[in-house]
């Protein structure tokens, strides 16, 4: 007959009623939606207040600043001297000493690892890989300037002693190697093993499906790993401030063998828990001033990475 | 493009043979690769035991048998290209044309020049068709003039029965073919390194039929200048193209306590498919595994 002996109908249960939401149950997901997603309205308050106050004072800068002193010989913000190509040059000399550092052992440690490393191999080396991404930056700004500045700049290069734009440079590379090598590999791994076993089957030696075939399958997740390198060396604070050779002002260079203030650099000479900041002119805001150029900077260079990220993302 | 023939060709007088004989008038059968006791490893695990069979020039020869039964695991052995796999070990004789490519001396990359491959799913490279099919020739060094790169496409997408659907389109990404396309694309680009022998190791399982029987009809037409090795899980395909069929099978293997491949038999197709000697393979074929 029509009526079917389901296990619904035999329960006879089966109505609007039944079907409807605890009202308790629905009060306790909600509690939950709605706490969550304050936990997610603070942090992005809080990124929005600090970038509302970097912009209300570096727009305090921009408008009363007199700009012939944001073009000069260099950075002496006590005396209203605000040349900001100083600080800008030092970051861009810093970070492309850094990255002519890092690029090509960093993605020669990729590659060994990821192509020519025995299993076991890898397995050692790559902890001790991200114990290094571990080191804290201090600890390399020490290093720079006890043993990079002194032995290796000074000597090979003729620079001080005490310090320079090179040996921060080199230091900030050390640094950001792991950075470079680890997002290479994860790069170079996530080509498939069919490509690779494609190449080896038409007679390529190892380096040509190395060259040919695993590197521009890799590549946007390459460009990603040197973009992210590039941002976090431009963003490197400590390093630069110990072993960059100039503290709290600097003449204008673009000598790689001299000491200079990096960005960073500029804003932790001058904002060291001292209120001496504070009411001299527009010192105490060009600090914001070049918070803002950095943070622009840095900004570009994460979307433009965050494309390259994706684009990995639709490959193969 | 060194293609030695051998200077004396074994040949092998079976009855079986001179049937095949029939097909193509003059043979007398060259025995392009000979295995004798294979025994393959993954670690201490002994995927392959005891193989011993020979492969003859010009003819299809398919290797069936149920999923683990270490087809894939032989067929890789012909080109080496087990030896991209760590820990997997050889042990026994595989000959290609008289030269034993294990040897010590013997370069695998020089091996896999000569012997192409096609594998299961298609694998062309994110590059543009006409650089998959020239990239070959070009890390080998085969192409010495610009103008020789694009007659061997041309002839290679030609001989894998692809050119006029990709002529207008040599610059565009590969990845933008059919699964179909794609593995004739793959075949070309093996094709083009101008190899004497051809591995299939399942090329159409993840073809639907069409591509399917395109594929099969490829081979047929380019059996008469390749020697074909190919692995499939479909009898029905092999009994349509091969000329010669190896049935393995997995069985327990009492030292490693874990499933073993072995060489159940091997003989003409028709042999195999309507009157096989071993009580396994009848099972098999028919249907009645288990
Ligand atoms: N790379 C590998 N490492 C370890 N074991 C493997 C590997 N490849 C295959 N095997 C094992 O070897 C056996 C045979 O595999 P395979 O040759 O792929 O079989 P088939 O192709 O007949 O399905 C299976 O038990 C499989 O698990
Ligand atoms: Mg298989």
């Amino acid at each position: 007959m029509a009526v079917s002996n389901t296990g619904v109908d035999a329960a006879g249960d089966f109505s609007v009623e039944s079907l409807t939401a605890n009202p308790r149950q629905a009060r306790k997901e909600r509690l939950i939606r709605d706490s969550l997603g304050a936990t997610a309205l603070v942090s992005v308050l809080i990124s929005a207040l600090i970038i509302w106050s970097l912009f209300s004072e570096a727009w305090t800068f921009i408008v009363e600043v007199d700009w012939g002193s944001v073009w000069d010989i260099g950075w002496f913000p006590r005396r209203g001297i605000y040349d900001i190509k100083t600080l800008i040059v030092a970051s861009l000399i810093v970070t492309g000493i850094a990255m002519m550092v890092a690029g090509p052992l960093g993605l020669g440690a990729a590659i060994y690892l990821s192509e020519y490393a025995r299993p076991g191999v890898r397995k050692t080396l790559k902890p001790i890989l991200e114990i290094l991404a571990g080191i804290p930056s201090v600890v390399l700004g020490f290093f720079a300037l006890q043993w990079i500045a002194p032995n290796l700049v000074a000597s090979l290069f003729g620079g001080p002693a005490a310090g320079s734009l090179l040996a921060a440079g080199i230091g900030v590379g050390v640094l950001v190697v792991p950075l470079v090598a680890s997002i290479s590999e994860d790069a170079m791994k996530a080509v498939p093993m069919a490509l690779r076993e494609a190449s080896s089957g038409l007679g390529a030696r190892k380096v040509m499906t190395t060259m040919r075939v695993v590197l521009p399958a890799a590549v946007s997740g390459l460009m990603a790993a040197f973009i992210v390198a590039i941002s976090r060396a431009l963003g490197e604070t400590m390093i630069v401030f110990m072993a960059g050779g100039a503290a709290q002002t600097a003449v204008y260079t673009h000598s790689a063998r001299e000491g200079s203030l990096t960005m960073t650099a500029g804003i932790t000479s001058l904002a060291r828990g001292t209120d001496n900041v504070v009411g001299e002119g527009l010192t105490f805001q060009s600090l914001f001033f070049v918070g803002l150029v950095l943070f622009v900077l840095t900004f570009a260079l994460n979307l433009v990475a965050d494309r390259f990220v994706y684009k990995v993302r639709e490959q193969y | 493009m060194v293609q030695t023939e051998p200077e004396s060709s074994p040949t092998v007088g079976l009855d079986i043979d001179r049937k095949v004989g029939l097909t193509s008038p003059e043979a007398t059968l060259n025995a392009v690769f000979e295995v004798e006791n294979l025994d393959v490893y993954y670690g201490s695990f002994r995927a392959v035991q005891g193989a011993t069979f020979t492969v003859y020039e010009h003819e299809i020869t398919a290797m069936i048998g149920p999923s683990g039964c270490g087809k894939t695991t032989v067929l890789r052995c012909f080109n080496r290209m087990n030896d991209l796999i760590p820990g997997a070990r050889v042990e026994g004789r595989v000959d290609f044309r008289n030269v034993p490519i294990y040897d010590p001396r013997i370069d695998p990359v020089e091996v896999r020049r000569r012997i192409g491959m096609v594998f299961q799913k298609p694998n062309p490279f994110p590059k543009s068709i006409y650089d998959n099919i020239a990239f070959g020739p070009r890390v080998t060094g085969m192409a010495k003039k610009r103008g020789d790169l694009e007659e061997i496409v041309e002839r290679s997408l030609r001989r894998a029965a692809l050119w006029d659907e990709v002529k207008d389109r040599l610059k565009d990404s590969a990845l933008g073919l059919s699964g179909g396309q794609q593995q004739r694309l793959c075949i070309a680009r093996a094709i083009a390194v101008d190899p004497d022998v051809l591995l299939m190791d399942e090329p159409c399982s993840a073809l639907d039929p069409i591509a399917t029987t395109r594929i099969e009809d490829l081979m047929q037409e380019i059996k008469d200048d390749y020697t074909i090795v190919i692995v499939t899980h479909n009898m029905q395909q092999a009994a349509r193209i091969s000329n010669r069929t190896a049935f393995f099978t997995a069985q327990l293997d009492s030292t490693t306590d874990r499933r073993c491949g072995l060489l159940v038999e091997y003989d003409r197709t028709e042999t195999i498919f309507s009157n096989p000697s071993d009580e396994r393979t009848e099972n098999y074929v028919t249907g009645r595994f288990g």
